[in-house]
């Protein structure tokens, strides 16, 4: 597919080198030479250096053929411009990224009248995500499918554990619960292994296990691994950017006390304003008595979301010592590679691959006209495991076959198929039946169609 | 510096040559030439061994960036004239191991300098290897094989920066394999029409093979004692006109595949090309007339040459080297000139002219009015810093390097007519130069040193001298 990426700031680029990588033909525009000269030398792509709002620029970079159009830029109104260009000048789908917050009730105006297939905001995605991690501190992550009705959760095997060396068919003969470990990461950094574990699997202390569940069931399951938290009541925020903003909004609707800690005093009234009930604080984080004066030591959750990651992390460690709280920290800028996931920072979230995630998920929808019917797809652990989401057509080979009959390619599994409202975790005797959506994870790339799970 | 990396790619490459050299021996399984057949087995044989056993054991990490780019294909043009060179020395053609090493760089880089004295006492695939050597090294072998190798990672535009000619190279399509895969389409094409008209003109079949590699690659070994010289006066113009249009650079033929007629037809690269062609021409026609019995033979005689001399390709229709003063000294300019961006030919590139003599005309234009602020522009785009800096940079090296191999070849003592356009000849990758090395000489009276200085120059002439710099640069393997 051949799609322009507008805008190669941190968001655009990723989004660039993910699609790059999933081979599409991508031209980025940037006005800043430097920025399309460092994508364009790291990701397989071309580059435009000029304005995204001009169409003389747009018709560069190939807009009349484009499939798809990204405008990606820091910038809402550009991204519109640039949007409404490719709808006047080209026959392409259009995303836009928009993220000032007063736009929030325009959005669906917006994506009408401009004909725009999705509007993505990257700082709300990024505070949902968080929000979820709050409200089930167990998880490391979370990511949904089937519009919410199951949840993959990334787990960590604490040290009083009852799966600390449990075999993974044992699982259910000793404690009767229905769990199917999808993945299994073990070790740190470098030495990090990923396993698409078998029933002999034999689970250890610290392993980082991921598998399907419904939200009411995970923290019944979390109960009898046991290690239960129980679900955060109070949760502090350094950073009242977007994220914070709309992340303590959410949190303040769930019901959970919110303390913003926010260095800049006129956005701290800003956010009194907008945030009714939470409790803002105005001072620097980085000045450790503030975030004990406000009960850091009694919070069931710390989120550290300012700008700088180097601080983040920072605080994310310091809140370790002090606390017990569950930990989120924002990590945007550095890569996320060996050496920042070696340290112990609980959970972190990456805006800018929440984002790609998000569109790579819709570009593989696009190709389902084209042979490709992937509903919902997340980078689980990398690049190197994907979760993906099928629904079952009816001219699918799988339909009325038993799991147990199918030979199924090596380093794959069906985490989870729902029929309806049901949710099922699959085991031998399970069929397929047009219309359920199943969900695969595995360490294979490129899987566009349900039948591709066969031999 | 991933060595790792260095020794797959150069593995692949290898096993690449191992597959190219069965050509050859087709063909001389074809004429029945069996001594031909056993070295060229040999050789792939070896090649073949050698490259799987390179690629096979270091397979592990091949994610690389600019300074192994330079250093792979630095290192892969000198392994692929090592091992080309095998079967000339196994025939026993030509015994000198350095001969044949210079006669296969010679090929590889698309210089056309032999130092073979009766060219048609070799064997048919030995002919049609030396031709196809041209044909190989025009576009470049890892640009090649950037378009063959399945799934690329993005790092391989590094290769490509390092291995296509002029002074910034850009990607036509999104994907570096997709623009390897036109470029070496458009290539391809050419080449076969080339091949076709020739044959419908009727020149020998292997012939119009040979001729046509020769031409497309811009090399200039022809198959006859006469390089092109025996051909019919319609056969050489039209060897002209190819030699030309193989000088142009392919993004143009991209534009105009992809219905950009416009935007082809209004650079300024091809119109400063094609203005040197004509206004040489018609010099040379005028200067040469008395020498020929009408103004057709002598305008035939000075495009021809023009075109091959401009193109760096180095075909003589004629012994220019008996042409007036004018008349050489034009064509020695020539030399230097080269062609366009992105084509298939050596010398300094047309655009770096352009860009020289813009950059000259800023700099003057700076001395009458000191705080303007100066933009050059090519095409309606301005030139960025980084480009202009490259183009001067690369004029320096280029006067430097020339000069030393210039000093080291004048220790044969052939005089300063030979010695200079000998390294001219190699460092531009065209061929033929004048006095001793003129269209009817060779290059075999040269000492080994001055070979060697003269592989050295075809190398760095061919890939543009940064690669073969930064090879031997010990700042590049310094850990």
């Amino acid at each position: 597919m051949n799609i322009i990426v507008v805008g190669c700031g941190k968001i655009g680029s990723s989004v660039a080198g993910q699609l790059s990588n999933e081979n599409h033909n991508i031209t980025v525009v940037d006005i800043r030479r430097s920025a399309v000269e460092a994508a364009s030398s790291k990701y397989d792509v071309i580059g435009v250096v000029g304005n995204g709002g001009s169409s003389e620029v747009m018709k560069e970079a190939g807009v009349e053929t484009a499939d798809l159009l990204l405008a990606m830029t820091g910038n809402d109104e550009l991204n519109l411009l640039s949007c409404l260009l490719g709808r006047t000048m080209g026959k392409c789908k259009t995303i836009a990224r928009i993220k000032n917050p007063s736009y929030e009730s325009e959005l669906d105006v917006l994506k009408e009248q401009l004909g725009l297939a999705m509007i993505v905001n990257s700082e709300h995605m990024a505070a949902e995500e968080v929000a979820r991690l709050v409200r089930f501190p167990m998880a490391t992550r979370i990511d949904t499918f089937n519009k919410g009705r199951v949840e993959l959760l990334k787990y960590r095997i604490g040290p009083n554990s009852r799966l600390s060396n449990m075999r993974i068919s044992d699982l259910k003969r000793k404690y009767n619960v229905d769990v199917l470990v999808c993945a299994v990461e073990r070790g740190s950094g470098e030495n990090c292994k990923v396993t698409i574990p078998d029933g002999d699997f034999v689970l250890q202390e610290k392993d980082l296990i991921s598998f399907a569940t419904t939200p009411q069931r995970a923290s019944q399951l979390v109960k009898v691994f046991g290690q239960h938290k129980g679900r955060s009541r109070s949760c502090m925020i350094v950073g009242g950017g977007d994220i914070g903003y709309y992340l303590a909004k959410q949190l303040l609707a769930m019901g959970i006390s919110v303390t913003l800690v926010e260095k800049d005093e006129e956005r701290c009234e800003e956010l009194c304003q907008l945030l009714n009930g939470a409790m803002i604080i105005h001072g620097d984080a980085i000045d450790d008595s503030i975030l004990e004066e406000e009960g850091l030591a009694d919070m069931d959750a710390f989120v550290a979301l300012t700008n700088m990651d180097e601080t983040n992390i920072l605080l994310s460690l310091f809140a370790s010592k002090r606390s017990n709280a569950k930990r989120i920290t924002k990590v945007h800028s550095l890569p996320i590679d060996s050496l920042i996931e070696q340290l112990d920072l609980d959970s972190i979230i990456c805006p800018k691959s929440i984002v790609a995630d998000n569109i790579s998920q819709y570009v593989r929808a696009m190709e389902n006209s084209w042979g490709s019917n992937v509903e919902t797809m997340y980078h689980l652990i990398g690049d190197e495991v994907e979760a993906l989401e099928f629904i079952i057509k009816g001219n699918c080979p799988l339909v009325g076959k038993r799991l147990m009959d199918l030979k199924l390619k090596k380093g794959l599994v069906i985490a989870c198929i729902s029929h309806g409202k049901k949710v099922l975790i699959p085991n031998g005797q399970s069929t397929f039946s047009v219309g359920d959506s199943v969900i695969v994870v595995t360490t294979r790339k490129g899987l566009n169609d349900i039948s591709d799970i066969l031999a | 510096m991933n060595r790792k990396a260095i020794f797959y790619m150069l593995g692949l490459v290898l096993l690449l040559e191992a597959a190219l050299m069965a050509f050859p021996l087709f063909v001389a399984l074809g004429y029945r030439e069996f001594p031909t057949v056993y070295a060229f087995l040999k050789t792939i044989i070896f090649c073949g061994a050698l490259g799987g056993l390179m690629a096979f054991f270091s397979k592990t990490s091949t994610k690389f960036f600019a300074k192994e780019g330079f250093v792979i294909v630095a290192l892969c043009w000198i392994g692929i004239s090592l091992i080309g060179a095998i079967p000339f020395v196994l025939t026993g053609a030509i015994p000198n191991y350095v001969d044949a090493l210079f006669e296969t760089v010679s090929g590889f880089t698309t210089t056309g300098s032999s130092i073979l004295t009766d060219v048609e006492a070799l064997s048919h695939g030995l002919l049609f290897w030396r031709s196809f050597t041209h044909w190989i090294g025009g576009m470049g072998v890892l640009v090649f094989m950037l378009a063959i190798l399945p799934k690329n990672k993005a790092y391989n535009m590094h290769l490509m920066r390092a291995e296509s000619p002029g002074p910034q190279v850009d990607k036509l399509v999104p994907r570096v394999r997709t623009t390897a895969e036109i470029l070496y389409g458009i290539y391809l094409a050419m080449t076969i029409l080339l091949i076709c008209i020739l044959i419908m003109l009727k020149m020998p079949v292997f012939d119009a093979f040979c001729i046509s590699f020769g031409t497309a690659g811009t090399g200039g070994f022809g198959v006859l004692n006469t390089s092109v010289g025996s051909y019919t006066a319609v056969q050489q113009v039209v060897i002209g006109f190819f030699m030309a249009a193989f000088g142009v650079n392919f993004n143009l033929y991209y534009f105009m595949l992809i219905g950009q007629w416009k935007n082809a037809l209004r650079s300024q690269e091809l119109h400063l090309y094609v203005g040197i062609i004509a206004v040489s021409t018609a010099l040379i026609t005028i200067n040469i007339r008395f020498m020929y019995p009408g103004w057709a033979g002598a305008l035939k005689d000075a495009f021809v040459q023009v075109s091959s001399i401009i193109t760096t390709t180095g075909f003589s229709s004629t012994n220019f080297d008996l042409w007036p003063t004018l008349s050489r000294t034009i064509l020695v300019l020539l030399m230097f000139c080269g062609a366009c961006a992105s084509s298939t030919g050596g010398g300094l590139k047309v655009s770096r002219i352009l860009i020289g003599v813009k950059m000259v005309h800023s700099e003057v234009r700076a001395f009458i009015h000191p705080k303007s602020v100066r933009a050059i522009r090519v095409d309606g785009k301005p030139v960025s810093p980084d480009v202009r800096r490259s183009t001067s940079i690369y004029f320096i090296v280029y006067m430097i390097i020339f000069v030393f191999s210039m000093l080291v070849v004048t220790l044969d003592d052939f005089g300063l007519v030979t010695s200079f356009t000998a390294v001219a000849a190699a460092f531009n990758n065209i061929g033929p130069g004048l006095g001793v090395c003129g269209p009817i000489g060779n290059f075999s009276s040269f000492s080994i040193l001055s070979k060697l200085v003269l592989i050295f120059d075809m190398l760095a002439g061919r890939l543009e001298i940064f690669p073969m710099l930064v090879l031997f640069a010990p700042v590049t393997w310094k850990r």
